[in-house]
């Protein structure tokens, strides 16, 4: 069976997966723009996402593609409820600066 | 590009691109299920709920001032310290298992499918009902505050 792994080893994959994971907490700690930062997280989800098919397919163990099935659902879901909070957030502040969110401290 | 560029509009289509990419990815692997189902639940939903936000909140410019400069080297810098420990952790771990049979028909939808009623049906079903929480969760959070304006649905 002629398989991708023949010419790519997976090896690729997980350093593929760790600097796209980096890029996203790189976004999560620099930016202050709310909406950016949701899609740092976005971004750190797939490359979790990405490394479980590619072990699901090394190993022939389809429940790495279930779990990455379930994350995209969960994903889906938070994205709506963010986005929402994110609104109203904006509703009542006339900002997303993540940095006028600290309102809670004082 | 993502992280970098200043306009969020900028950011979502950069993010976009990253989605094909990674769709792409999954194609290659052979798990053709996943990647149409990135494509419509990444590039068609999530990224059109980003751009309506985006635009109903007017942010084409950005906004938000640019905190100190120390905040981006700090960022950058652990960062980089993660892919560093990630990466050499990676050179320093032996050699992976060997590789199992490969089964052509594994990311194929009847094979999914089969797996995922038969032997992840619960998980199924609470995903469902995470989704009804999370679709009436959004609906009561983005609607006007009812003590302030009573009875304008």
């Amino acid at each position: 069976m002629n398989t991708i792994f023949q010419q790519i080893p997976i090896e690729h994959y997980i350093t593929l997966s760790a600097i796209l994971f980096c890029i996203g907490v790189l976004g999560v700690l620099t930016r202050r723009n709310a909406i950016v930062l949701f899609m740092s997280v976005e971004l750190m989800l797939n490359s979790v996402n990405l490394l479980l098919v590619a072990f699901s397919m090394f190993h022939a163990n389809p429940a790495g593609q279930i779990l990455v099935f379930f994350i995209m659902a969960v994903a889906a879901a938070e994205v709506a409820i963010g986005l929402a909070i994110i609104v109203m957030i904006y509703r009542n502040l006339k900002t997303i600066d993540i940095a006028e969110l600290s309102k809670l401290k004082h | 590009m993502v992280v970098i560029s200043k306009n969020p509009v900028h950011s979502v289509m950069y993010l976009i691109l990253t989605f094909f990419c990674i769709a792409g990815h999954y194609l290659l692997l052979n798990a053709q299920f996943l990647a149409i189902v990135h494509l419509i639940v990444y590039a068609g939903a999530i990224m059109v709920l980003f751009l309506f936000v985006i635009m109903l909140l007017n942010l084409n410019q950005d906004s938000v001032p640019k905190g100190s400069y120390l905040l981006p080297f700090a960022g950058a810098l652990s960062g980089g310290t993660l892919l560093l420990v990630l990466v050499s952790a990676l050179k320093r771990s032996d050699t992976l298992i060997q590789q199992s049979a490969a089964d052509a028909s594994l990311g194929m939808l009847k094979t999914l499918g089969k797996v995922l009623y038969t032997d992840y049906v619960l998980p199924f079903e609470i995903a469902s009902v995470l989704f009804l929480i999370a679709m009436v969760g959004s609906v009561i959070l983005s609607k006007k505050d009812p003590l302030k304006e009573p009875e304008t649905v």
